[in-house]
């Protein structure tokens, strides 16, 4: 019993790790993203303002597998599922 | 990190819960119904006051927005968008008093979604009819069906997630960041105690210069970007000729 609850614990530990290298993706995709406006700016600087409002835009959606990751990290170290499937 | 705690039930139905989210919920829907009573109290053909110019200008930014999205026909949803970004900024705002935010609650983000996910399969249905909904899933090729399916459901699902996601996280790393910093003074022998209660010097100022990241910014473009999908999506199952 306590060593099936500590191989659960352990796994889910393990694979919150995992989930978080879900983190590379927006990292690069954003920065990315950034390098192009900036090459913008600096082409037409009169349009510094839409194209700021476009990136972070664009950023915030591009964010979003980076925070599916992070839901399922989350989830695992705070509201485990599989804890309570063992004690039966 | 906790889920909202319960604060008290309705013992009717065999014991209704009501967590912090629905009490704070409560505060943030009298706030807005407050300003928005003070900002339409004696209003005038020709604007006088500058409370009416800004109420006008809500008022247009609105309806600019649906007319360009979602064409000037659908005006009808102008007060449902208004309304969602009200509550989504003031929800995640109320962070910045102390109170758990209300959209850190994957059950209010996850409604919202559905909302829209109502909307979405509304306008599909009025503007291609019954038969034409569901043939709209096979096209272009019908072995694309499967992924179709997919993309409907995940569309919302996405939403939700992304808007729950920023905001929870943002509590997360906030509370991590006071407890070491707690932690950091009571190393230190810097904290002070008054019966139960511990203050330390160093959670005085720092966390609130992330705070501008995590709850002003954040919480702003999470409730920008939660609309704009909305209205793109709902946008997308309009047909043209029909905006």
């Amino acid at each position: 019993m306590e060593l099936e609850r500590a191989i659960v614990l352990g796994a889910s530990a393990i694979g919150a790790g995992l989930a978080m290298i879900a983190g590379i993706g927006p990292g690069i995709g954003e920065g990315y993203a950034v390098g192009k406006s900036c090459e913008a700016i600096a082409r037409q600087p009169e349009a510094k303002g839409d194209v700021t409002r476009t990136m972070f835009i664009g950023c915030a959606i591009a964010e979003s597998t980076g925070i599916y990751g992070f839901v399922v990290a989350l989830i695992l170290l705070f509201g485990n599922p599989f804890i309570n499937k063992i004690a039966g | 990190m906790n889920g909202p705690k319960v604060v008290f039930k309705i013992p009717i139905f065999g014991g209704i819960n009501i967590s912090e989210t629905l009490v704070i919920g409560w505060f943030v829907i009298a706030f807005i119904t407050v300003v928005i009573l003070w900002l339409t109290h004696d209003m005038k053909k020709v604007p006088e006051t500058k409370k009416q110019v800004v109420a006008e200008m809500l008022v247009n930014t609105v309806n600019n927005l649906i007319k360009d999205n979602l064409g000037p026909k659908h005006m009808i949803y102008a007060p449902y968008i208004a309304a969602l970004f009200s509550l989504s900024i003031c929800g995640s705002l109320v962070s910045l008093i102390g109170l758990r935010s209300m959209t850190a609650d994957i059950n209010v983000t996850m409604g919202w979604a559905l909302i829209c996910f109502v909307m979405i399969t509304y306008n599909k249905f009025k503007y291609n009819g019954f038969l034409g909904y569901f043939k709209g899933y096979t096209e272009p090729v019908v072995f694309m069906t499967p992924l179709n399916i997919i993309s409907e459901v995940a569309t919302p699902l996405s939403m939700g997630f992304r808007h729950f996601g920023n905001i929870a996280g943002g509590m997360v790393i906030t509370s991590l960041l006071y407890a070491a910093l707690g932690t950091l003074t009571k190393v230190l022998g810097l904290s002070l105690s008054f019966g139960g209660y511990d203050f330390n010097i160093f959670t005085v100022g720092i966390p609130a210069v992330l705070s501008i990241y995590f709850d002003l910014f954040s919480g702003f473009m999470q409730a920008f970007i939660f609309i704009m999908l909305t209205m793109a999506n709902v946008g997308g199952a309009i047909p043209e000729e029909q905006q």
